[in-house]
């Protein structure tokens, strides 16, 4: 009796059925298409940290020339848009209430004649800080504004004394922002997306795959014959790595030439390594199924893992804010490392040997995920 | 004698329940065995142990000679099995279906073609090749499970509780087919409740609680020495015996239906 570890024919025909299968399933092949377009669409637009346009109102009490110039610095920035001109502090807080403004520009009855008498007017900015990212905007660009405007008041000053503001002293920090200079959101968050797609469908799909076998008792058939764990496993990942792929280049095509992000580094790097991260998103969703009976605990289990590899892979928010403890977990994420390649690669346009430690704990994630995967599905109902 | 399954002391334990307790028989070839019993009796369990499905917690199973744990993959290639739940895959055709179990048997495009044929045409299944299985009816699932279980020429057929829930024409041919296929010299188990299959197996045993009650026996000698009318009657009287309640009085003590006094 010849005893052979592995048999191809075997390995073949459950690779064939797995295609059928996914022919007549629906969804299972909708999923790659239109999850990329809702979560690109989605997370491109709405997971914007970019704050401008704040809606504002201004209590103008100066009503002068001089006040309008000040106001006209603010709408002039982007970052806020008077909305509302109001005529008593109530007028603001209601409509701050109201949440139909975020912020109110107060200006002092005195604010001209204190500028023509050399005096520093007092203005003031209310900010909504209910929501913090906003807030902190607010403030910024609004001290930005002031700080800005007032030294060029005084340049005219300093001048009619006969001398200029760049004779006195003073550091001027020139400062340069490196791979997205206009320090744009989407080329953060979309590259990111492409990856956390990739994961989402991949898991998924494997996940329900081998859980479908046990929810509706095939499997049971499946034990009496001679296959083995490992021909079945991997003859059923096969299909799902073409599946998880076509959404990975789907979505990355909609990065590219949608949103515009291109790759500054070597597009061959990142293919390859999105096809190694294809395979340990596999190896999760076959884990998942180990733990499941249904599909329904299965999307449970899922859950569990889709969940922190959105919140914690530096997806949205970045690792380094992270309390230490949580951060650790972040880590035991494979998502957390691809995030580092894809964004590597694509804003950074560095190569592998920047990236060798992503890529060494990415290979190592994949070796151990698929093998415990494997040795959980053991073949026995016991 | 060469046996086709040889049994000692076989054991399966759940936990603290013992399903399967130091069974032991053999089964010679090329006949139909049934193997009754009540349900929780341990007729599945012993099965899926000689199926390799089950790991038995001590005691020894071969199957031709092959050990069921030791050699659980040779007694795999020899064994067609068909389980009570209807387990192929519903979303494939009978045709894809028969397809993917030759596949996964090692058998050769011409084999398997010719395989196929032969089975469609046993199984009266011609005609419905390219039916997804999932919308054929109840017999016809039936006899398509029956189909692949035999794609691969098993010498050994096991059928748990095949023809549970079939209506009475399809459990005839379905019969018929079985003796059929012992004629051919396949060695068929068997479990079943309906009487009348059992009593056309060649031989019978009795399980209860997990043991076996009688020696493997043709149906005539085990009616004639339980000194009753039928197969049923010896079912009940095994039954009673065991639990020392009586059956028949037991419909007795059902007052659902009885207005209260």
């Amino acid at each position: 009796m010849k005893r052979n570890l592995f048999n191809w024919q075997r390995f073949f025909t459950i690779i064939k059925k797995e295609f059928i299968q996914v022919k007549r399933d629906p969804i299972s092949l909708r999923i790659p298409i239109v999850m990329p377009i809702i979560m690109m669409f989605l997370f491109g637009y709405a997971v914007n940290t970019e704050i401008e346009h704040i809606p504002s109102a201004v209590f103008d009490q100066s009503k002068t020339q001089e006040s309008r110039e000040y106001i006209e610095k603010f709408t002039a920035s982007d970052y806020f848009i008077i909305k509302y001109y109001v005529s008593s502090e109530k007028e603001l807080s209601e409509l701050m209430d109201k949440g139909k403004v975020k912020a109110g520009l107060i200006i002092p009855a005195s604010y001209s004649t204190d500028l023509s008498r050399n005096l520093i007017p007092q203005t003031q900015l209310i900010i909504d800080g209910t929501d913090p990212t906003t807030a902190r905007t607010a403030m910024n660009s609004s001290m930005l504004i002031s700080e800005v405007y007032s030294k060029n008041l005084k340049e005219i000053e300093i001048k009619k004394l006969g001398t200029s503001i760049a004779s006195l002293p003073g550091v001027s920090l020139n400062s340069k922002v490196w791979y997205n200079p206009n320090l744009e959101s989407s080329r953060f968050t979309v590259p990111g997306l492409v990856g956390i797609i990739l994961q989402n469908i991949t898991i998924m799909l494997t996940a329900f795959a081998l859980v479908r076998e046990k929810e509706r008792g095939t499997i049971e058939q499946l034990i009496v014959t001679p296959i083995r764990p490992i021909e079945l496993i991997l003859g059923k990942l096969i299909p799902y790595i073409f599946i998880g792929y076509g959404g990975f280049l789907f979505s990355l095509s909609i990065c590219i030439f949608w949103f515009g992000v291109y790759p500054e580094g070597n597009i061959v790097l990142l293919l390859v390594l999105g096809f190694l991260f294809v395979i340990s998103s596999l190896s999760i969703g076959m884990l998942i199924s180990t733990f499941a009976n249904n599909q329904l605990q299965a999307m449970m289990v899922m859950i569990i893992v889709i969940l922190p590899s959105i919140l914690l892979s530096g997806f949205i928010f970045p690792m380094e804010a992270m309390p230490k403890a949580i951060s650790v977990l972040g880590y035991i994420l494979p998502v957390t490392y691809f995030l580092d390649i894809i964004r590597g690669i694509m804003l950074k346009g560095v190569g592998f040997d920047f990236l060798v430690h992503d890529i060494i704990a990415l290979v190592l994630f994949t070796i151990f995920l698929l093998s415990i995967a494997t040795l959980r599905f053991n073949k026995s109902l016991d | 004698m060469e046996y086709a399954i040889e049994v000692e002391n076989l054991t399966k334990k759940f936990g603290d329940i013992t399903a399967v307790d130091h069974i032991s028989f053999k089964i010679p070839k090329g006949r139909i065995f049934g193997f009754l019993g009540p349900n929780g009796s341990g007729k599945s369990t012993t099965i899926r142990m000689l199926c390799g499905v089950l790991t038995p917690s001590s005691g020894k199973g071969r199957v031709f000679g092959f050990d069921v744990v030791k050699d659980a993959e040779s007694v795999k290639q020899n064994l067609g099995y068909m389980s009570q739940k209807f387990s192929l895959y519903e979303d494939l055709t009978v045709e894809e279906n028969l397809d993917f179990y030759a596949g996964i048997y090692g058998l050769s495009r011409k084999v398997k073609e010719a395989r196929k044929k032969e089975l469609i045409a046993m199984a009266n299944l011609t005609g419905k090749e390219k039916s997804l299985a999932g919308t054929l009816s109840g017999g016809w699932k039936q006899r398509l499970a029956l189909a692949c279980a035999l794609i691969h020429k098993p010498k050994l057929l096991v059928l748990d509780e095949p023809t549970a829930g079939v209506d009475p024409v399809s459990r005839r041919v379905f019969w018929e087919i079985i003796h059929v296929l012992s004629r051919q010299g396949i060695t068929i188990l068997v479990t079943t409740h309906y009487m009348d299959e059992a009593e056309s197996c060649d031989y019978i045993g009795f399980i209860f609680n997990g043991k076996l009650i009688n020696e493997f026996a043709p149906p005539e000698e085990i009616i004639k020495k339980e000194h009753v009318k039928n197969l049923e009657d010896v079912f009940i009287s095994i039954v009673e015996r065991e639990t020392n309640t009586k059956v028949s009085s037991s419909f007795q003590e059902m007052k659902f239906l009885e207005p209260d006094e």
